[in-house]
């Protein structure tokens, strides 16, 4: 078996289990947010029963429209904050958490070998960890609320092999948008996405994080990388609970795979998903003249500190072009208060970028830097599709946290490495 | 379960930004979504969807966030179920979950013209494009699919199922 059928198996109580059979789960953690969680909230109220099936295995986090935008979203965080309170939840609230795939982790709430569901499809972040991690509605989060069960089918997968070492200013999330344009945006549809080999072993957790969060931008069920010494290096002291040997977790040698795909990245250059697909992807070196009114650094997907890191770096004592908003926001209150440790906001702020609250904002269109009609914004986030940031008459590419804060300086889409040139 | 209506038909990667835009998510009231389901690629779409319409899609249907606001618009708006080459998991779950019927065929999105009229029959696993005279055997749901549709919705299924125990 490989790591997903493995965790299903465990999860479903049974010794082995195949691709295409269905399965009852234990779920060993779910998350609800402020944009989904109202739904599952009153969904939940009228399933009939009074408490949650384990009130330790449910985490609330506010982070879409946080500040409250409006009165309506008020509102919303209200209902949430009652439920955490009267079901005796974990709660991250405004100021105590930041963007949930990042709080979930960071918090302990995410353990390699454990099924985590989450009513937001990114939840596929936490396979980084090991974890098999899949996002459900918000009905299903009600549904697994009352009985911390859910039927899953246990996918085929797609072993993706990675080799050779990343250029300067070509991160992981090049990678993965070569990968999304490689196989397309319904290329791993209802499968699992393993990744593997020497790059994967030798990449951060942040870096893994952003190639397990884009694989539902290709369709995919859950996307996984083995864990390891970097996995323990960074869960230890997040968690009390004891981490379960992960041999048990390594893909047997001659487990099944219905593809694999191999790839080299010495030769990747930094790559940009042009509107308003996610697998249109091209290398940023081909752009002609693409200018931008915003700039936008953070998401689930690029709102690290080794993300904040390598953008001050190209920004640190330069600035902005005027006419292009530049907007900074880290994942996590916790990354927040690294980047201030390390000087990253001073410098930030000094290049005329604009760093804000730990929120979702202006990734989902939400709050906080929406486009106008005929604007284009550069971004770090994970979907460029029409209306995704604002107006539908405007346009976002997607790219690295180098290409976008290149971007900003020279106010068109930029291959980082020219700058140095 | 069987369901007949004038197909409504879209392309590729449809994907929930475009069915019900972000900025709409802090709206609860379903009624108030379907006003501005498709509001992303066709404003038009809830009134001419009004009397009921099947909506057909191509490839990875319902593709992007998880958010179940998507399907309630649709259905609110008059969407009586979705046939589409491939779905999205998210959302193929999620329209299941609150009760609106959707049914994969690989191929059926070619073999259906906008304006023809369709029908479903779910037991069967049977789409039927009545105007060209065509049918085709589609996947049949499992049974516990049929079951949480025939209830409604996943809610009225796990209360029927809870209240059994």
């Amino acid at each position: 078996m490989n790591i997903t059928e493995k965790i299903l198996a465990k999860a479903s109580g049974k010794n082995k289990v195949h691709p295409g059979e269905i399965v009852d789960a234990n779920v060993d953690m779910v998350m609800i947010h402020d944009l989904t969680g109202p739904l599952a909230v009153e969904a939940f109220k009228k399933i009939g029963v009074k408490n949650v099936w384990n009130n330790q295995k449910v985490v609330v986090i506010l982070d879409h429209q946080i500040p409250a935008e409006s009165v309506t979203a008020a509102k919303l965080h209200k209902t949430m904050r009652i439920f955490a309170q009267d079901q005796q939840l974990h709660i991250y609230d405004v100021g105590k958490g930041g963007i949930c795939h990042q709080v979930m982790p960071e918090k302990g709430h995410v353990l390699p070998g454990t099924v985590i569901v989450g009513a937001d499809s990114h939840t596929c972040t936490y396979g980084a960890f090991g974890a098999f991690a899949t996002g459900i509605g918000s009905t299903e989060a009600a549904a697994v609320l009352a009985t911390g069960k859910i039927w899953l089918k246990v996918p085929e997968a797609i072993k993706i092999n990675v080799h050779g070492r990343f250029q300067r200013y070509v991160a992981p999330k090049d990678l993965i948008l070569h990968v999304i344009g490689k196989l397309g945006a319904s290329g791993a549809i209802y499968k699992s996405v393993e990744f593997r080999g020497a790059t994967v072993r030798d990449m951060s957790i942040a870096g893994r994080m952003t190639l397990s969060n884009m694989t539902v931008e290709m369709g995919a069920k859950n996307g996984i990388v083995e864990p390891d010494e970097t996995t323990r290096k960074f869960l230890e002291g997040r968690t009390t609970k004891l981490l379960a040997p992960f041999e048990s977790l390594i893909s047997d040698a001659d487990a099944a795979y219905q593809k694999i795909v191999d790839i080299d990245v010495t030769d990747l250059t930094p790559q940009i998903a042009y509107p308003s697909s996610v697998d249109n992807v091209k290398p940023a070196s081909e752009m002609s003249n693409v200018q931008v009114e915003q700039a936008f650094i953070g998401s689930c997907t690029n709102g690290r500190i080794e993300d904040l890191r390598v953008a001050a770096e190209i920004l640190k004592g330069k600035m902005v072009k005027d006419g292009v908003r530049t907007l900074v926001i880290p994942a996590s209150q916790e990354v927040y208060m690294q980047a201030l440790k390390e000087g990253l906001m001073e410098i930030f702020t000094d290049a005329g970028a604009l760093v804000c609250g730990s929120t979702c904002g202006p990734c989902l269109g939400g709050h906080i830097g929406l486009l106008a009609p005929g604007e284009t914004c550069v971004s770090t986030s994970n979907r460029n599709f029409i209306g995704r940031m604002g107006s539908k008459e405007a346009k976002v590419y997607l790219a690295s946290p180098a290409t976008v804060a290149a971007s900003a300086i020279t106010g068109k889409i930029t291959d980082p490495r020219e700058l140095e040139a | 379960m069987k369901v007949t209506g004038t197909a409504v038909k879209f392309g590729d990667n449809v994907d929930t930004d475009v069915i019900l835009p972000g900025k709409y998510l802090v709206l609860i009231d379903p009624n108030e979504l379907a006003k501005h389901a498709m509001e992303g690629i066709y404003s038009a779409f809830p009134e001419k969807a009004k009397k009921g319409v099947i909506l057909v899609g191509g490839r990875n249907f319902g593709c992007g966030s998880s958010r179940e606001q998507a399907p309630l618009a649709l259905k609110y708006a008059g969407v009586e179920c979705v046939v589409a080459d491939s779905f999205a998991r998210i959302f193929f779950r999620n329209a299941i979950n609150i009760g609106l019927p959707v049914i994969e065929h690989k191929g059926i999105s070619a073999a259906v013209n906008n304006g023809d009229e369709v029908t479903v029959d779910f037991e069967a696993g049977m789409i039927q494009n009545v105007t060209k005279s065509e049918s085709f055997q589609a996947a049949k749901l499992p049974p516990f699919i049929m079951e949480i549709l025939a209830d409604g919705g996943l809610i009225e299924n796990l209360r029927k199922r809870l209240n059994k125990k």
